[in-house]
């Protein structure tokens, strides 16, 4: 399996959140994806760097390209290091928000893309990744 | 970065043509409500068209702006909305059931003499 060059983006200024998705379009338009793909995966780091960008204090996505023998796709992965998320299906119940938000993000993650791992500790951080793969 | 809002006629017409961040959102819904306030605007149509992406966020701050704009009185139409764009919203579980839509500016001006009866 060979992978491209991780690129990342640190999540501290709301602008983050922009620059966050639309390096993430490139990539995906690299990877080969089609304009819906690219707009599910762009949306889905959205969501994920606004989270980090409104829960945390800080923290970063990174993307890559998965090329293997069978198959092609962008990793995601989402990493902080904020307050955790206790009870992870509450989290992942649409319609829960603590920010008074759609609480559309988490649930909508998942099913804009292929595979998604959610790893979160009480007072250390979160980690969340999401595969999307080309069809 | 602040979007350019028009007046013609007593409607009111935005096309959304900047990369959106939360801030630029905010200050629109609040420079849109401020118009309409000021214009008297009885519509408002807001073109979608170079829009690549809504997440859940601006999916809000639109809902929030249509329901707020028709408080004040103006009925808001939202035109152009990407195929690309379309399929995530559903995706995220966003249906904006009451927001009346159209596919583009010249049919959202006409739902809008329709919705307002002119
Ligand atoms: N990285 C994170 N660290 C800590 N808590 C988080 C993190 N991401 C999400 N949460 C918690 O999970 C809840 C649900 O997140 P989700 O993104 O689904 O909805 P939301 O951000 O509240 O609203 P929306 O994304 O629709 O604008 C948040 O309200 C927040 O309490
Ligand atoms: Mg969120």
């Amino acid at each position: 399996m060979t992978m491209d060059l991780q690129s990342c983006v640190t999540i501290e200024k709301e602008w983050d959140i922009v620059k966050a998705r639309q390096l993430g379009r490139e990539v995906a338009q690299k990877a080969g994806f089609g304009t819906v793909d690219q707009a599910r995966i762009a949306t889905a780091i959205s969501e994920l760097a606004r989270n980090i960008y409104l829960y945390t204090d800080g923290g970063k996505l990174c993307f890559e390209i998965i090329d293997n023998v069978e198959q092609k796709g962008i990793s995601m992965l989402s990493v902080d290091n904020g307050p955790g998320i206790e009870d992870i299906s509450q989290v992942m119940e649409d319609g829960y928000s603590t920010s008074g938000g759609l609480g559309a993000g988490l649930p909508g993650v998942k099913r804009l893309v292929d595979q998604f791992d959610i790893q979160s500790e009480k007072g250390k951080g979160t980690e969340i990744r999401a595969v999307k793969w080309v069809r | 970065m602040r979007i350019p809002i028009l007046k013609l006629h007593n409607y009111l017409l935005i096309s959304i043509q900047v990369e959106m961040d939360d801030n630029t959102a905010i200050q629109f819904q609040e420079d849109l409500l401020d118009k309409i306030h000021q214009t008297g605007a009885s519509g408002v149509v807001i073109d979608l068209t170079s829009v690549e992406i809504i997440d859940s966020f601006i999916a809000k701050v639109l809902g929030d702006v249509v329901k707020m704009s028709d408080l004040m009185g103006a009925k808001v139409v939202l035109t152009g909305i990407q195929p690309a764009v379309a399929v995530t919203l559903i995706d995220l579980g966003i249906h904006l059931q009451d927001v009346p839509t159209a596919l583009n500016l010249e049919q959202g001006l006409i739902k809008l003499r329709q919705e307002l009866g002119e």
